[in-house]
């Protein structure tokens, strides 16, 4: 049989299964190609540089340049007792080279986090340098040990010894409030420093409960949108699709006004008689501000998938259930929801994703106590200049938003995601 | 959405709170844009309903605050608006070339590794815009592309290609491949099939991704903050400078301008989806 299905030739006297097969290949080159502009674009421009940050973020070669004989005598060092002659005279070496390229100061600036007090010493021994004070001739050891007692501490010598790897992992350690104790172990940082840990927990609070507000609001105006007829709903899809389209600075700003102490919500708590007049709640530049401005910002996210998926689910379905003795309570439980749930899956990762990343808003309505994650990263890219740390953050954060868009991949699909 | 005559009252009740609850979320929603129209027009620089405002005393309104935003000294919405609107051409125009060719070579159905491909195409859409300025900043330092008009234009057809990929995708879902085969037969060749056949038809997907695009550029300001240097301001920056130092009735004059525009917008892209779904034989 199969001889046979082989012996089947096309017009030019190919076998017709060679023939396909290279026409299949053409059409997968074309199809390719047609995508290639795009994929290339990307990979250069966005791909490359987000694994350029990874790079950036363990690199700590900085000081494995400056210090390569030292290094290179400090692996026969036990790092348990002061090193020996050979290693100080190698860092007096490197020292030396430093000195005339002028980059002693970064050496030190970099030594001085990883231990405090090296910055001085570092200072003190370029002057004994530069007055060419150091007698080559006789031990370096004693003479360097003399510039500063620090130098005879044996734990200022692990600490350079610590710099030695080409890679570390410390940002990541500090992301998380961790660090390198002087033996190398990982410790703690101080109970009441732990800041990131607080703006990780912060960050993936607001994420969730926006979410979860989200939800309860979304719910039931996509399932009045998708119920009630046509000429109806197109209009309240209206008040959906308008803040979906305008500005997210727009409808910030709409919010800070709205918030503001003397503004519109205090204005009608106070009419209502909720609270008095001189003692008017301050709901912007904390959480509550976060909360409410991101959830108006979020919710078309949610409504949209919510209302495609309602919009499939006949309502025939309902007066079955209905007909069948259940109460209508039981019918929406048993049948309705169910039904719904992928779209529930969407919207939820959907929100939960964009909110987790947020930015523009916390940092305006959110004052100290609702600035997120991403408002640290941004903090230390643009004030304190530690790039490799805002980007050891940004990548920890990508992790966990990567996870999630690989859930969302295998739920929902990126190509079914619903735009308007 | 009338009750049935036979409702038992419990429910009837539940009904009523249904309908409260849907009519306080779309005011959620829609209420706090209309707050911004008449106090853009507030003759005051405080950004409070005056006495005045509540007793629609007309000398409690004015126009001093659009004055501002057009002719007042110094000021930096006339450049932002010119640097705004360039940028956003320039990017929605590469971000409709590139995002519907790979669209199309997404929907063919002989694409390998289609959905890693597509994955990593949308991926601009769903990493926080964060991240994605500072890899961006990076690579435009780099090649010396930070504080100019094209770095700028380049970031932004990364984030806008996306949209435009996901519209013209699901256009093309619905899309019958015999009609090019058609052309193809009586003789036309591939660029006369798509520019005279294919494109025609899937003309709404590609302008409302476009229009996505333009928004996602316009509105964009986290990753344009790491790139744009002083002649580079577009009117997010300027809004965002604005709202951090002093809330100005300036900005809200501008505010203003940009919700009529985004409403213009949710037009034209809401009579795309319907010209499109028309198209598409999607009759409802």
């Amino acid at each position: 049989m199969s001889s046979e299905t082989k012996q089947i030739l096309t017009t030019d006297g190919i076998p017709l299964e060679v023939s396909l097969k290279k026409a299949e290949k053409k059409n997968k080159i074309k199809a390719f190609l047609l995508v290639a502009p795009l994929l290339l674009f990307l990979i250069i421009t966005y791909v490359f540089p987000i694994g350029e940050m990874f790079s950036r973020s363990v690199d700590d070669k900085m000081i494995t340049n400056m210090l390569p004989k030292t290094f290179k005598e400090m692996e026969k060092w036990d790092g348990k007792e002061l090193p020996s002659e050979e290693v100080f005279a190698a860092f007096y070496y490197d020292f030396k080279v430093l000195v005339e390229k002028q980059e002693h100061g970064k050496l030190g600036q970099r030594l001085n986090k990883e231990k405090n007090g090296f910055n001085s010493i570092t200072k003190k021994l370029f002057r004994q340098v530069k007055r060419k004070k150091i007698d080559e001739s006789i031990s370096i050891k004693e003479q360097v040990m003399k510039v500063h007692k620090r130098w005879r501490n044996v734990e200022y010598w692990q600490a350079i010894k610590r710099t030695a790897p080409p890679y570390t992992m410390s940002k990541y350690l500090k992301g998380m409030d961790m660090y390198y104790a002087a033996d190398g172990s990982i410790a703690q940082v101080d109970e009441d420093r732990r800041i990131h840990r607080i703006l990780w927990l912060r960050t993936l609070e607001i994420a969730f409960f926006v979410t979860l507000f989200c939800f309860l609001m979304g719910y039931p105006i996509a399932h009045l949108l998708a119920t009630l007829p046509m000429k109806y709903s197109n209009l309240l899809m209206i008040c959906v699709l308008l803040p979906f389209w305008t500005s997210l600075l727009v409808r910030t700003a709409s919010w800070m006004i709205l918030l503001q102490q003397q503004g519109v919500v205090n204005d009608f708590f106070v009419m209502i008689g909720l609270v008095a007049d001189d003692n008017r709640p301050e709901m912007m530049y904390n959480k509550v501000g976060t909360y409410v401005a991101m959830t108006q910002i979020l919710l078309p996210f949610m409504v949209l998938p919510l209302y495609s998926v309602m919009k499939t689910i006949s309502p025939s379905l309902m007066r079955a259930g209905k007909s069948l003795g259940g109460t209508p309570f039981v019918a929406f439980w048993k049948v309705y929801f169910p039904l719904t749930i992928p779209g529930i899956g969407a919207g939820c990762l959907l929100v939960f994703i964009l909110a987790i990343g947020y930015y523009i808003t916390p940092a305006l309505v959110g004052g100290a106590s609702g600035t997120l994650i991403s408002n640290q990263i941004a903090f230390h890219m643009k004030q304190t200049l530690d790039w490799s740390f805002a980007s050891a953050m940004g990548l920890m954060l990508l992790s966990g938003v990567l996870v999630i868009y690989w859930i969302y991949n295998k739920l929902v699909g990126v190509d079914n995601i619903k735009l308007g | 959405m009338a009750l049935p005559s036979y409702t038992e009252t419990r429910y009837r009740i539940w009904h009523y709170i249904y309908i409260a609850i849907c009519t306080f979320v779309f005011f959620f929603l829609i209420a706090p844009l209309f707050v911004i129209f008449p106090l853009s027009f507030n003759a005051e620089e405080f950004l409070v309903f005056s006495e005045g405002m509540k007793n629609l005393d007309p000398d409690a309104f004015s126009l001093r605050w659009y004055k501002d935003m057009i002719y007042g000294t110094k000021n930096p919405w006339g450049l932002a608006a010119k640097n705004s609107f360039i940028i956003a051409i320039f990017a929605t125009i590469g971000s409709i070339i590139l995002g519907t060719l790979a669209a199309l070579g997404l929907s063919s159905r002989h694409m390998p590794y289609k959905g890693i491909i597509m994955a990593t195409l949308i991926s601009p859409m769903i990493v926080p815009l964060i991240i994605s300025g500072v890899a961006i900043f990076f690579f435009m330092a780099k090649v010396g592309l930070a504080a100019t008009h094209t770095g700028i234009v380049l970031a932004h057809i990364i984030l806008g290609t996306p949209f435009v990929v996901i519209t013209v995708t699901a256009t093309l879902s619905g899309f019958d491949h015999s009609v090019t085969r058609a052309a193809a037969s009586l003789g036309s060749n591939p660029v006369n099939t798509f520019m005279k056949i294919t494109l025609p038809l899937i003309l709404p997907g590609v302008i409302s991704g476009g229009l996505f695009a333009f928004v996602t550029s316009f509105d964009e300001v986290v990753v344009v903050l790491f790139l744009a240097g002083l002649e580079n301001t577009t009117i997010p920056i300027q809004m965002w400078t604005g709202l951090r130092e002093q809330l100005s009735p300036t900005i809200l004059a501008v505010a203003t301008c940009l919700i009529i525009l985004s409403t213009l917008i949710l037009i034209s892209a809401e009579l795309l989806r319907r010209r499109s779904e028309r198209l598409r034989g999607i009759n409802r």
